[in-house]
């Protein structure tokens, strides 16, 4: 819980993500670039560490679109996501630290609800209406 | 007030879902354009009079709408009512945390 935080700005919010881990950012690197490993805790993917590069990850509930945006080995990726109908952008930063590396994933570009839209066909429902269920308790206070 | 009106859909779209068979139907909506009262008979099991209830409450959701063609009524799936009520910051925040997790596990078995 305390490596999430959540930023609030009028129209787009941001979800931040950081944790320190006890690994050097090459082999990080190397788990957020190569296919066969992204696939091991991501996503299915056709994914290359090239800017401008489409790909698609997917699941059983369905695919998130998406675009290379910037390729710093060892320092930087990002990438655009399209899911559920609006698009987000993803941004991996490795920063060394003393014992290893701090990882930080910044997905921002949410819209807030009352401009969320929903084109063309969505996918997955199923996975996603099982998450509602952790939506309701989160919006219960 | 807008709140409240959002609040009282959020208690319809939630009380609709929370039926496994009206879930059924809402996601078997979701992967059609349109479906009679007949194919959603077929693909639930259950009596056509029960589908027709269950689709009375996604109507009033608003899960779900409708257009009558003759004597033929065609559902469709309306996702977007689930807009006022879907936290995306809360859905993809326990996304991520998950996958950071998974990360750190393939990280551990990785070679050096």
């Amino acid at each position: 819980m305390s490596d999430t935080s959540i930023n609030t700005s009028a129209e787009t919010r941001t979800l931040v993500i950081e944790r320190e881990m006890p690994y050097p950012p090459e082999k990080i690197w190397r788990a957020l670039t190569q296919p066969q490993l992204i696939e091991q805790w991501l996503m299915k993917n056709d994914f290359l560490p090239a800017v401008d590069h489409r790909f698609k990850l997917s699941a059983d509930w369905g695919t998130v679109d998406c675009q290379v945006l910037v390729v710093e080995p060892n320092k930087t990726l990002s990438y655009t996501w399209a899911a559920f109908g609006f698009e987000s952008v993803v941004v991996w930063t490795l920063i060394p630290t003393h014992g290893g590396t701090r990882v930080r994933m910044e997905h921002s570009g949410f819209r807030s609800e009352e401009d969320a839209n929903y084109k063309g066909a969505v996918h997955g429902w199923q996975r996603f209406i099982e998450s509602l269920d952790r939506v309701v308790g989160g919006l219960e206070d | 007030m807008v709140s409240v009106v959002k609040t009282a859909n959020a208690n319809l779209v939630f009380r609709a879902l929370t039926d496994p068979t009206r879930r059924g139907i809402f996601e078997e909506l979701t992967r059609h354009r349109e479906q009679t009262v007949h194919a959603l008979t077929r693909y639930a099991g259950v009596s056509q009079p029960a589908v027709s209830k269950h689709l009375t409450v996604l109507k009033r959701a608003r899960l779900v709408g409708h257009r009558r063609d003759g004597r033929e009524t065609h559902y469709r799936a309306q996702p977007e009512a689930l807009a006022p009520v879907v936290d995306w910051l809360n859905l993809y925040g326990a996304f991520w945390r998950e996958r950071f997790d998974l990360l750190e596990d393939i990280l551990k078995r990785m070679d050096p």
